[in-house]
């Protein structure tokens, strides 16, 4: 399970905390959907690619950890190319399709939003191992340990889900029943799916209740989550990104704040 | 492990328990004291509340809305749900025990949860992975742990909380011989180094015969049934437990006696055959299986050796990543590949009973369940009536046909997932790991059963680990072996 397997390192991305991590991805994420004019998001990419050198993963995974985001992103832009608000000169028109200079405008400003939003997020969370973030998210940020810790335990029940579904679709081709009716079976193997869930979770919870999860006694934690300075500047960091493609942005004419817009 | 640790005292007092929503106690009128350091077997018939029992003295009952007591239990004078910490409870599902990621971490969880200052633990982690024998790095991931290395891990992790009680419920029942070894060896040693009271359910009496120094029976009808050392214990008790399916030393289940051999044809034959899932080879050595009518063949090797891969490879649910399985003995005519067979044709071909019945189980209830492949074949509604029947009988389900299926006990659901298959009467079936935590009745009946399909000319494929199963009624054994490229490839394919 690629979600459960963060990548290994010993560069400083892989040092950071998880709690910055977070906190650098959503300052970068909500300072650029606030505007959707192609150059604060320009900026912004150009400058995380300068970054994501640093952050020291290899090319190979890093391209194959963000493949979805590059196609998601090329279709996004596409798709604002044929059917984006028309302005200025028309070059091509067939039915609703309309490709202008504001669709083309468009276009170009949606994919590198896109990926100016996704990459760096991938970038960081791949990084993240869910444990350390459970630390970082009961201890730094306090969220109730309940809450935390049986969410990341209740993860890691998710690879033998995918188990399960394998072994539960093989089972069904031996009772006789694979041949037809391909959507009702996929919801009854959907149901058995969420009772095995619920047993296994029920049993996991047992399991936890009986190493004294729960018990009214304050909690202590075998692995200390602390922000060092690397934390700080990261999170420098993504503040800078934001407000130089912000800058840039508003000086060259071009930002748009969306809820200016009718 | 620290000087303090002693063992807890338990008193029970007419004590009882009563799930919400039932009409009988599952337990009622226990009376009894256990000393501290005491090492107790706890046995009696399936359904006589045993595991209600521990689950009760580790304070994971529940509260007033999960069920009703009456009586008195303590350990140490005091509830058990006030003295958690104080108890440890291990379960029987390997699976359900491990809690994180990271072998350190998960044994460090239950010192969390008690307070415990850091340093403390992590020394206790040290200490108690040393006493279970499990000598991995702290970041060893728990995914990559075999069945018996994980039952030590939960062991270690109820260690490091250094209980006075240790409470095993069928700690063995889902482990291969080598893993009941490990965790019998893991228990010895940490009861030694701290003198805890240990209480242990299990089916299987040989086990711990030899550590404990006392052996209580609780009665199905409730109450105490026997008490005392295990040698007086099991004199008196063993041909009643041994009839409730309980695994006395001295009181086998019977073997059935086998029809003299006859000549018969080639069922299935594979060529070069290479197995794995996803088209990912689990060993680079092709397998060669050649199995006759009426005979039966034992498939065994350790964890990771692909037992489970060949077993659904010939019952043409995996595709071989090279190589062919050829059935042509099965397939009327038709392609001699069982993977390129409809999947109501396997009905009446191969039959294949899963390792975990829950997986094959897809209707309702109990009767709906044995018609779903008669059904599927088109069969008249009196013949799929006659045949629910017939199974219902030779498997005891006849008091179950409409319970829901994922209500039955173990055994229970073992008997249907079998009778399932039987009820389209395919000439191949293939089993995994049938006799897994089964009692010695349940084990009894199913070893008779196959043993009349096999004189009937049916083929038998077992994976299992079960010497006595083997013994039984297998004809011929396929050792598979750990590959040894496996491992260091990646982790995923090591599983």
């Amino acid at each position: 399970m690629s979600v459960l397997t963060p990548i290994k390192g010993t560069q400083a991305v892989y040092r950071l905390n998880p709690v910055s991590k977070l906190a650098a991805s959503a300052i970068i994420s909500l300072t650029l959907v606030l505007s959707i004019d192609w150059v604060s998001a320009g900026v912004a990419l150009a400058l995380q690619i300068v970054i994501f050198f640093w952050a020291g993963i290899g090319l190979r995974p890093f391209f194959r950890r963000t493949v979805p985001i590059w196609i998601a992103a090329a279709l996004g832009g596409f798709t604002m190319l044929l059917y984006g608000r028309a302005s200025g000169e028309t070059y091509f028109q067939f039915l609703l399709i309309q490709i202008s200079d504001g669709s083309i405008e468009l276009a170009i400003a949606t994919t590198l939003r896109m990926l100016a939003i996704a990459l760096p997020a991938v970038v960081l969370f791949i990084t993240i191992d869910p444990t350390d973030l459970a630390d970082g998210l009961a201890q730094i940020v306090r969220l109730p340990a309940r809450f935390v810790l049986g969410a990341l335990a209740g993860l890691r029940l998710i690879g033998l889900f995918a188990e399960d579904w394998r072994s539960l679709e093989l089972a069904r081709r031996a009772r006789g029943i694979a041949d037809r009716g391909r959507l009702r079976r996929f919801w009854g193997q959907a149901f058995a799916l969420l009772v095995l869930s619920i047993r296994r979770g029920a049993k996991l919870a047992t399991a936890m209740e009986a190493r004294g999860f729960g018990a009214p006694i304050e909690r202590s934690w075998a692995r200390e989550s602390r922000l060092r300075s690397a934390d700080g500047v990261l999170v420098a960091l993504a503040i800078a990104i934001s407000a130089t493609a912000v800058t840039v942005s508003v000086l060259t004419g071009n930002w748009n704040f969306i809820a200016a817009q009718s | 492990m620290s000087v303090d640790a002693v063992g807890a005292r338990i008193d029970a007092r007419a004590w009882g328990w009563r799930h919400a929503g039932r009409s009988d106690w599952a337990l009622s009128g226990i009376d009894l004291i256990i000393a501290p350091g005491e090492r107790v077997l706890l046995l009696g018939a399936s359904g006589a509340g045993k595991s209600t029992f521990l689950h009760a003295l580790a304070g994971v009952l529940g509260g007033d809305d999960d069920g009703e007591a009456h009586g008195e239990l303590l350990v140490d004078n005091q509830a058990p749900n006030i003295v958690r910490g104080r108890v440890g409870l291990l379960l029987q599902d390997p699976d359900a025990q491990v809690i994180l990621a990271r072998v350190g971490d998960d044994v460090a969880f239950g010192c969390e949860n008690l307070g415990v200052p850091r340093d403390e633990i992590w020394r206790r982690v040290d200490a108690a992975l040393t006493a279970v024998g499990l000598a991995l790095p702290l970041d060893h991931p728990t995914s990559a742990l075999s069945g018996g290395q994980k039952q030590r891990l939960a062991l270690a992790g109820l260690l490091a909380m250094q209980p006075g009680l240790l409470l095993l419920d069928e700690p063995t029942a889902n482990l291969d011989s080598d893993g009941v070894q490990e965790v019998r060896a893991a228990v010895e040693t940490v009861v030694a180094k701290t003198g805890a009271t240990l209480v242990v359910i299990e089916h299987r009496v040989s086990i711990w015969r030899e550590l404990v120094d006392r052996v209580i029976v609780f009665s199905a009808g409730g109450g105490v049934l026997a008490d005392g050392t295990p040698d007086r214990v099991l004199a008196e008790q063993g041909e009643s437990l041994a009839a409730a399916g309980v695994w006395v030393p001295g009181f086998p289940p019977a073997r059935p006696v086998r029809a003299a051999r006859r000549d018969t044809n080639a069922v299935l034959t594979t060529e070069a055959l290479v197995i794995g899932r996803n088209a990912r080879a689990v060993h680079g050595e092709p397998i060669a299986v050649e199995l006759e009518g009426g005979r039966a063949l034992a498939i065994t090797g350790p964890n990771g050796s692909g037992k489970s891969t060949l077993a659904l490879t010939i019952g043409g649910l995996l595709p071989p990543v090279t190589g062919t399985v050829s059935a042509a003995g099965l397939a009327n005519g038709g392609a001699e590949e069982p993977i390129s067979w409809k999947s109501k044709e396997l009905l009446t071909r191969i039959g294949t009973v899963f390792q975990d019945p829950e997986h094959q189980f897809v209707a309702a209830t109990v009767r709906d369940e044995l018609a779903v492949g008669p059904r599927a074949l088109g069969l008249p509604e009196h013949e799929i009536e006659a045949r629910i029947a017939h199974l219902a009988e030779r498997l005891r389900l006849g008091a179950l046909l409409s319970a829901n299926p994922f209500t039955l006990s173990g055994g229970e659901k073992r008997r249907l997932s079998v009778a399932t298959v039987l009820a389209t009467r395919p000439p191949l079936v293939i089993l995994d790991e049938p006799t897994f935590g089964q009692d010695s009745r349940t084990w009894q009946e199913l070893v008779a059963l196959l043993a009349e399909l096999l004189d009937d000319g049916t083929s038998i494929v077992a994976v299992t680990h079960d010497r006595e199963f083997i013994a039984a009624i297998a004809d011929q054994e396929l050792q598979l072996v750990v590959p040894t490229r496996a491992r260091r490839d990646d982790g995923e394919s090591a599983r």
